[in-house]
C-alpha cells in the first residue's frame, strides 16, 4: 500500500507578461480524485504538465512524496502516469511493441499478464499487433491509457481523459479512475460534467487568474 | 546628472586628442605623441579601434553573465539585460572588424588576412550572428529566452579555445601579438604617458557610453512590454 | 542509467530502419559532396594541405545534413512528451548522444574510405595519429551537434538553423583537427602535437559538461 501525498505551493506561471495562474496551494493524499476545471485557454493543460514535471512553473514548488519521503526530479517519471490529446505514441510501432520499447526505457519489467489484461480492458487485445498509425482516433486514446498504467503509478494525470472516446471507452476510463483512486491520487482535467461527477473536489483555475 | 556631464566631457576630449595630437619623432609638448614604428600615423586608430572591441567582449560576458541568471530566475527581465547587451555587442563587434579592416588595409596592404585576432573577432561576430537567428526563430517569448540563454553558455564556453589555438595555426601580424616584432606589446612600452592617458580615457568613456546604452535599451523594451500589457487590457 | 538510454538508442535506431529518413539522404548526401569537390578540381593536383581542409569540410556538412534527426524526428512525431514521461533528461541525452556518435563514426568512415580511394594526396604517413584525431574529433563533433540539435529542434527553420549555429561551436574542434590531420598527412611524431591533442581533449570534456548541465533547460519545456 503506497502512500502518496501531492504538495503544491504558491504555484504560479506567467507566460511572458500574461498571467495564466497564480499563488496555487493545494496538498492531497492517496485515494483521492482531483478535478481541474477552466474554459479554454485557462491552463489546465499547464497546471497538469507542471504536476508531472514537463513544464518548470515560474514561481513556487510541486513536490511529490511517497511514504513521507520527497521523490527526485530525476526519478519523478516512474511514479506519473499520463494521458492526454496532445500525447503522442510511437506510431511506426505497433501497440505491443510501444509498450515493450517504452518499458525498457523506463528500466521495468514487461509484464505480460498485466498488460493483455490491460489490453483486453480497453478493446485493443485483438489487434496490438498492428502499427499504431493506423489507428483511429478512440483507438489511439484508449492506448494511451495502457500508456499510463503499465508502469503502475501512484499519480495518474488524466487531461481530457474521455476526448474521442465512444460510451462504452468512457466507461472503461470511469472505472479505472474508481479502482486506481482507492490507493492512488487520480487527477482529471477536464470541462465534461461527467469526467468532473467522478471527483472528491474541483479545482476552478478561473480562481487563480489575477486580480 | 554628473556623469553625462563627464561623459561629454571626456568623449570630446578623446576625439579631440585623438585626431588632432601630432605625431612626432620625439615628443617634447603634452599634446604630442609619439613615433611608433610599424605604427606610423595609424597608431592614432589604437583610440577607437581598441575600445570597440574591448566593448564588444564585454557585452559577450555580460550575456553570458545574464543568460546564466534567467535560468536560474527564470526572469524574463534578465533575459531582456542579455539580450540589449548582445546587441550592443554585435554593434561594437562590427566597428570593432570595420575599423580593423581599414586600419589593416593601410598597414598590412589588405583588408584582410585571417590573422588569429581577426579570425577570433570573426567568429565572434558568427556566434553573435547566429544568436540572433536563433532568437528570431523562436515564437514563444519564454522558449526564446531559455533557448538562447543556453546557446550563449555554450558560445562562451568556445571562445578560449580560440585564444589558444590561434596563435598555433597563424602566425600573428597585429601589433601586440607574440610574433610581432617590429611594435611589440605596444599598450606597456611604445606609447608615452600622454599617448596612455588619451588611450584609457578612451577606453573608460567608451565603457561608460556602453553601460548608459545598455541600460536605456533594456529599461525601454520592459517598459514597452508594461505599455503593450496594459493596453491590450 | 546507460541500459535505458541504449534502449533509447534501439528505439531510435528501429524507427529509422522502419522509415530509412536519415540514411539514404545522408549517404547520397556524401557521394554527391564528394562528386562536387572532384569535379570543381578536375585534373588539377591538390596538395595535402587543402585535402586535409576539405577532407573536415565535407565531414562538417555531412554532420549538418545528419546529425539533427535524433531530436528532429522526435519533435516532427510530437513524441517530446512521451520520451520526457518515460526518461530522465541524462537518460534521453545520453540516449541520442549514441546515436549520433554511431552515425557519426559510420558516416566518417565512409567518408575516409572515399577520399583515400579518390584523392592522391589522401596519404597517411602517421595512421596512429589520424586514428587518433579521427575518433577524438569524431566524438568532439557529436557531442557539439548533439547539443545544437537539441536547441533547433524547438525552433523554427530547423534545416538552415542548424549548420549555422553549429559553424561557430565546432570551429575551434575543426580548425584543431583540420592542423592534426595535416600533421598526420605530414608524418610528424605524437611529441610535437601533444598541444593539438590536448585543445580537442578539453574540448571534448568541456562541452559535453556543459551539455549535460545545460540539456535540462532545453528538454523541459
Amino acid at each position: 500500500m503506497s502512500n502518496y501525498k501531492l504538495e503544491i505551493k504558491n504555484l504560479s506561471k506567467i507566460f511572458g507578461q500574461r498571467i495564466i495562474f497564480q499563488n496555487i496551494n493545494y496538498s492531497i493524499h492517496s485515494n483521492f480524485v482531483l478535478g481541474i476545471s477552466g474554459s479554454n485557454g485557462s491552463g489546465k493543460s499547464t497546471l497538469v504538465k507542471i504536476i508531472a514535471g514537463v513544464l518548470s512553473p515560474t514561481k513556487g514548488h510541486v513536490n511529490h512524496f511517497v511514504n513521507g519521503e520527497k521523490i527526485d526530479y530525476e526519478k519523478l517519471f516512474n511514479f506519473i502516469g499520463f494521458v492526454s490529446p496532445y500525447l503522442i505514441l510511437y506510431e511506426e510501432f505497433s501497440a505491443e511493441e510501444n509498450l515493450k520499447i517504452i518499458s525498457k526505457i523506463r528500466g521495468i519489467k514487461y509484464e505480460a499478464e498485466y498488460i493483455k489484461e490491460l489490453l483486453a480492458k480497453m478493446n485493443l487485445y485483438s489487434r496490438r499487433k498492428d502499427i499504431v498509425k493506423t489507428y483511429s482516433s478512440g483507438m489511439k486514446q484508449r492506448l494511451k491509457f495502457i500508456f499510463a498504467l503499465m508502469h503502475r503509478p501512484n499519480l495518474l494525470i488524466l487531461d481530457e481523459p474521455t476526448s474521442n472516446l465512444d460510451n462504452e471507452g468512457k466507461e472503461s476510463v470511469y472505472s479505472i479512475i474508481k479502482d486506481y483512486s482507492l490507493k492512488n491520487i487520480v487527477i482529471i482535467a477536464s470541462n465534461e460534467e461527467q469526467d468532473l461527477a467522478h471527483c472528491n473536489e474541483i479545482l476552478f483555475l478561473e480562481k487563480y487568474k489575477s486580480q | 546628472m554628473y556623469w553625462k556631464i563627464i561623459l561629454f566631457v571626456l568623449m570630446t576630449f578623446v576625439s579631440i586628442a585623438g585626431i588632432a595630437f601630432p605625431i612626432v619623432e620625439k615628443p617634447s609638448a603634452w599634446y604630442e605623441f609619439p613615433f611608433i614604428p610599424g605604427l606610423e600615423e595609424n597608431a592614432k586608430i589604437i583610440f577607437f579601434h581598441v575600445p570597440t572591441a574591448w566593448l564588444a567582449v564585454i557585452a559577450f560576458l555580460m550575456a553570458f553573465l545574464y543568460s546564466i541568471k534567467y535560468l536560474r530566475s527564470k526572469n524574463i527581465n534578465d533575459d531582456i539585460k542579455a539580450y540589449v547587451a548582445n546587441q550592443l555587442g554585435i554593434i561594437f563587434c562590427i566597428l570593432a572588424t570595420v575599423t580593423g579592416a581599414v586600419w589593416a588595409r593601410f598597414a598590412w596592404g589588405a583588408f584582410w588576412s585571417w590573422d588569429p585576432r581577426q579570425t577570433s573577432i570573426f567568429a565572434l561576430l558568427l556566434i553573435y550572428g547566429a544568436w540572433f537567428a536563433l532568437r528570431s526563430s523562436i515564437e514563444s517569448e519564454e522558449k526564446r529566452a531559455t533557448l538562447s540563454s543556453v546557446y550563449s553558455i555554450i558560445a562562451f564556453f568556445t571562445v578560449p579555445f580560440f585564444i589558444f589555438i590561434m596563435p598555433r595555426i597563424m602566425t600573428g601580424l597585429h601589433p601586440g601579438s607574440a610574433d610581432d616584432e617590429t611594435s611589440g606589446p605596444i599598450v606597456n612600452f611604445k606609447m608615452n604617458e600622454n599617448m596612455l592617458l588619451v588611450f584609457f580615457i578612451s577606453l573608460i568613456a567608451f565603457t561608460i557610453l556602453y553601460f548608459w546604452m545598455w541600460n536605456l535599451g533594456y529599461k525601454s523594451i520592459i517598459y514597452k512590454d508594461k505599455l503593450n500589457k496594459k493596453l491590450l487590457r | 542509467m546507460f541500459q535505458k538510454s541504449y534502449n533509447i538508442f534501439i528505439k531510435d535506431i528501429k524507427s529509422e530502419l522502419r522509415t530509412r529518413y536519415a540514411i539514404n539522404a545522408l549517404v547520397m548526401f556524401i557521394l554527391v559532396a564528394i562528386s562536387v569537390i572532384l569535379f570543381s578540381i578536375g585534373n588539377e593536383k591538390v596538395n595535402s594541405d587543402l585535402t586535409a581542409g576539405l577532407y573536415w569540410v565535407v565531414i562538417f556538412f555531412s554532420a549538418m545534413s545528419g546529425l539533427s534527426r535524433a531530436f528532429v524526428a522526435e519533435e516532427e512525431k510530437g513524441t517530446n512528451l512521451t520520451l520526457q514521461l518515460i526518461a530522465s533528461p541524462d537518460t534521453v541525452f545520453t540516449g541520442k548522444l549514441i546515436f549520433n556518435l554511431i552515425l557519426t563514426f559510420f558516416m566518417n568512415i565512409v567518408i575516409t574510405f572515399l577520399y583515400s580511394a579518390f584523392f592522391e594526396s589522401f596519404y597517411i604517413k602517421n595512421p596512429a595519429l589520424f586514428i587518433l584525431t579521427f575518433v577524438l574529433g569524431n566524438i568532439g563533433l557529436a557531442i557539439s551537434s548533439t547539443i545544437i540539435a537539441s536547441i533547433i529542434a524547438k525552433a523554427g527553420a530547423k534545416g538552415t538553423l542548424y549548420p549555422v549555429l553549429s559553424f561557430p561551436i565546432l570551429l575551434p574542434l575543426i580548425l584543431t583537427c583540420v592542423q592534426l590531420t595535416i600533421f598526420s598527412f605530414d608524418g610528424t611524431n605524437f611529441e610535437s602535437v601533444f598541444y593539438e591533442l590536448s585543445i580537442v581533449v578539453s574540448y571534448n570534456i568541456i562541452m559535453i559538461t556543459v551539455s549535460y548541465l545545460l540539456f535540462d533547460f532545453i528538454w523541459k519545456d
